[in-house]
């Protein structure tokens, strides 16, 4: 299954509502990178809000998914990340630095729209 | 007294599984959503080093009740390369495959106990428990 990727004004905004398998992370890499070429959208906003737990290897999918974005010109913020997520991706030893996080979409928006200046 | 359930690990969709077993057999034994985290966590890591390095091997969840203690033990079993040296792979930031070499000494980090034996050319062997406070 995809993850859907929506459009709002000139944010692509992505809920991720289930358990992410391996295909289905890097499916949504090359997605998210395709629709902000696509729409030429300079902020997205991914919210974790659903995801009770991120291992290495979906931390390292997000953070090169971030990092593509950046290249592309796009500023990503993270959103929603449980207690139990921040508490686990911190003992494995992921901290995820240089990525903008807020506590909650809004919150996420409101952040992206600083950034972005406007 | 241990009781003990399994998954064969020989593709991603096993790794699902792996951790869907552990998920719901440490909420059965009341571990909160932190150590549920963990314990997910953790067998997600050990499941994808069995799928990446050995290409096939277990993920056994074993329900432990030691002296009124109860506790959760992951068995992480194959018949792989095995590893050369335990002492690097278990230092932050190695990885062989591109990944970001979180995975070993974060589920040591996760868990309360954490055991590894492995012989080059006949597989590797973990076990780590998580204890119910």
């Amino acid at each position: 299954m995809r993850i859907p990727i929506l459009k709002l004004y000139d944010c692509l905004l992505v809920s991720i509502q289930w358990e992410l398998d391996d295909q289905t992370a890097l499916q949504f890499q090359e997605d998210l990178l395709h629709k902000i070429h696509e729409t030429s959208a300079n902020g997205v906003v991914i919210d974790l809000t659903s995801i009770d737990f991120i291992d290495s290897f979906i931390a390292k999918v997000l953070g090169d998914v971030i990092s593509m974005s950046k290249l592309m010109g796009a500023k990503v913020v993270i959103t929603g990340i449980q207690p139990a997520v921040a508490i686990t991706l911190i003992e494995l030893g992921i901290g995820l630095e240089d990525v903008l996080t807020a506590l909650d979409l809004e919150k996420g928006l409101e952040k992206l729209q600083q950034e972005l200046g406007d | 007294m241990s009781i003990q359930s399994c998954v064969t690990i020989i593709n991603e969709w096993d790794i699902v599984a792996a951790r869907q077993l552990g998920r719901n057999v440490a909420k059965e034994l009341g571990f909160g959503t932190v150590d549920q985290a963990r314990i997910t966590t953790a067998i997600s890591e050990l499941a994808r080093n069995i799928y990446l390095y050995a290409g096939k091997g277990q993920i056994c969840i074993d329900k432990l009740n030691d002296a009124g203690k109860a506790g959760l033990r992951i068995h992480a079993a194959d018949n792989g390369p095995g590893i050369n040296d335990i002492r690097q792979v278990m230092e932050d930031g190695f990885s062989t495959s591109g990944g970001l070499g979180a995975g070993l000494p974060g589920v040591k980090r996760l868990m309360d106990d954490f055991h590894i034996e492995s012989e080059t050319g006949s597989g590797t062997q973990i076990k780590a428990t998580k204890w119910l406070r």
